[in-house]
């Protein structure tokens, strides 16, 4: 068997899935959050990135390099922020983000 | 192997002006003492200024396109950009009292803030999906550093951290969506995405209709549209006033944008497919919005509530699919962002020591103390409502007609009953302003200065006159789309 394109979209899709699953379940760690972005984003770079194998196309690979600047550059304001809320909340649970609703 | 091309940089020429200004906001900032703070604002005042001044140089007669296919200036960007800016100058003078009263005047803002602008400037211009997504970061990872600007503030960096998640997972959606129609059509030019469409929604209907419903989903999600809608009360509630300001209308001009580049200039073909999607979107945010900022004590997340409505009306014009449609949308954006700019800014400058102005019941008696500042506010909320003869009716009216004129009456019928409910919660903060007595002890401490004063009243009465005359700006939106 070898791999075909249909392969890495289905990995990608799963991926993509388990990111979502990730943000919208989780209920207890910001960090578990952080981690599913970067899940997700790591998704659609692969997705990119057979897409351009296939199409014999650099464009696609392009794009990827700016998506993992981009993530970085994410993290890393995402990470700041939870600084910012852990020292004023002494807690980084997502149950705990709670004073905002109506 | 092809020769290197310089791209032509005249297009771009303001957004490079904008980015050398915003570089120079920064470093200037760093050698100036806290009380010199007033010339980073003018600084950034200046760097709008010159922003607007060289894109009027540019504006082209005809579309232009520049580095490969990827930046476009045309009608459309020109007059959303020159928007962008006039609304930007009214935030950045607006807020400079609200920083200085709770301790974040700092030239941080105003950097954040003209990168952001820069952000919104690429989106506005963007003709690739490339160019797009980083435009949108750029916008997005600044307004997360502006939300999360006071620091002590445990509200705004939870409000903060539901931007963050929510819009990054917003960013991954519609970069999935992205991935997959670069996949179908192997391209990422939005020019020649728009030709392979053509051909291809014969042949592969399925998997085009599924790439875009998550760019469908990535939009609606930034534009706050129910059912994607949760960030945006929490959000507005949560941060400092000034940035709600800036939140709450620049970058809708952005998302109108990206709508329109994203679904008409790239995916127009599959007009009937996103028109469909649309459709459910702008009932479910009418209805909500409209609804739930009922049961709102707090005014901030009253507004929030409302703005989420309004976007059901903007999606109505644009799902019209005609020129007409479009340019109602545009010109709904444009003044929607005029309109929340006046109505922030008066919230503003009701800020008392220690506490910002937040709450329906900080509003009572506005009119006994300072009637001047109740007239705008009410001018304002009227004018979100849709009473004749503020603007808010007019951009009403013309996206009911767009809808209207594609026979879809029952869409139109839906739109005039959500506002009618809507209207409930707008008179009630205009009845707590004039009817209702203040609290023992509660005294308006405001915090006006002249220019302040001065831009916000002429803010409120531009309400009033383009809801006269809004033939001008119309017709001046509509030679964005012939």
């Amino acid at each position: 068997m070898t791999l075909g394109l249909t392969h890495f979209l289905v990995l990608s899709a799963l991926l993509f899935s388990i990111s979502i699953a990730g943000i919208i379940i989780n209920r207890k760690n910001l960090i578990i959050l952080l981690m599913s972005i970067e899940l997700m984003l790591l998704a659609v770079n692969l997705n990119f990135i057979a897409f351009s194998h296939y199409l014999d196309d650099l464009a696609g690979q392009v794009f990827v390099f700016f998506i993992l600047t981009v993530a970085a550059a994410e993290a890393a304001i995402g990470l700041a922020i939870l600084v910012v809320l852990f020292r004023n909340r002494r807690s980084i649970n997502v149950a705990d983000l709670n004073e905002l609703k109506g | 192997m092809n020769a290197f091309i310089p791209p032509n940089l005249m297009p771009a020429l303001p957004e490079l002006v904008l980015l050398g200004m915003a570089c120079l906001v920064l470093v200037v900032d760093l050698f100036l003492p806290q009380n010199k703070r007033g010339f980073t604002l003018l600084l950034a005042l200046a760097a709008l200024l010159a922003t607007a001044a060289t894109l009027w140089q540019v504006a082209p007669v005809e579309i232009m396109v520049s580095f490969n296919g990827s930046f476009v200036i045309d009608r459309l960007a020109v007059i959303l950009k020159l928007g962008l800016l006039l609304i930007l100058f009214l935030v950045f003078v607006y807020s400079r009292d609200f920083l200085r009263e709770f301790g974040m005047y700092r030239g941080e803002y105003y950097a954040l803030g003209l990168f952001a602008a820069l952000g919104m400037m690429i989106m506005i211009s963007a003709y690739s999906f490339l160019l797009l997504y980083l435009g949108l970061e750029l916008l997005a990872l600044s307004l997360y550093a502006m939300i999360a600007f006071r620091r002590d503030s445990a509200v705004a960096s939870e409000a903060a951290m539901k931007y963050f998640v929510l819009g990054a997972m917003a960013s991954g959606i519609l970069l999935y969506g992205m991935s997959l129609f670069y996949g179908v059509t192997g391209t990422l030019d939005l020019a020649r995405l728009s030709d392979v469409i053509r051909i291809q929604s014969v042949e592969s209907p399925v998997m085009l209709s599924f790439a875009l419903t998550f760019i469908v989903v990535g939009i609606a999600f930034k534009l706050g549209a129910v059912p994607f809608h949760m960030w945006v009360p929490d959000v507005y509630h949560g941060a400092p006033t000034s940035v709600t300001l800036f939140l709450g209308t620049a970058p809708k001009i952005a998302g109108f944008a990206m709508a329109i580049r994203l679904l008409v200039d790239g995916a127009g073909a599959l007009q009937v497919e996103w028109g469909q999607m649309f459709v459910a979107l702008a009932v479910a945010s009418l209805a909500i919005g409209n609804i739930v900022a009922i049961a709102q004590t707090n005014f901030k997340r009253m507004l929030a509530y409302s703005t989420v409505s309004h976007v059901g009306f903007i999606m109505m014009g644009l799902l019209a699919g005609t020129a007409t449609g479009y340019a109602a949308a545009m010109f709904y954006t444009l003044t929607y962002a005029l309109t929340a700019a006046a109505a922030f800014g008066v919230l503003m400058l009701l800020s008392r020591d220690g506490r910002e102005a937040s709450d329906l019941a900080d509003l009572r008696g506005l009119n006994d103390r300072h009637p001047w500042y109740a007239a705008l506010l009410a001018i304002a909320l009227f004018s979100m409502a849709g009473v004749p003869p503020t603007v808010g009716f007019y951009a009403k009216l013309v996206v009911v007609n767009a809808v209207i004129q594609v026979d879809m009456l029952w869409l139109a019928i839906v739109a005039v009953l959500f506002s009618v409910i809507g209207l409930f919660y707008y008179l009630r903060a205009v009845k707590v302003m004039y009817f209702d007595k203040p609290e023992e002890g509660q005294e308006f401490h405001l915090l006006d200065a002249l220019d302040n004063r001065l831009l916000l009243s002429a803010n409120g009465v531009s309400l009033l006159l383009l809801g006269l005359f809004p033939s001008a700006l119309m017709a001046w939106c509509l030679t964005a789309f012939v």
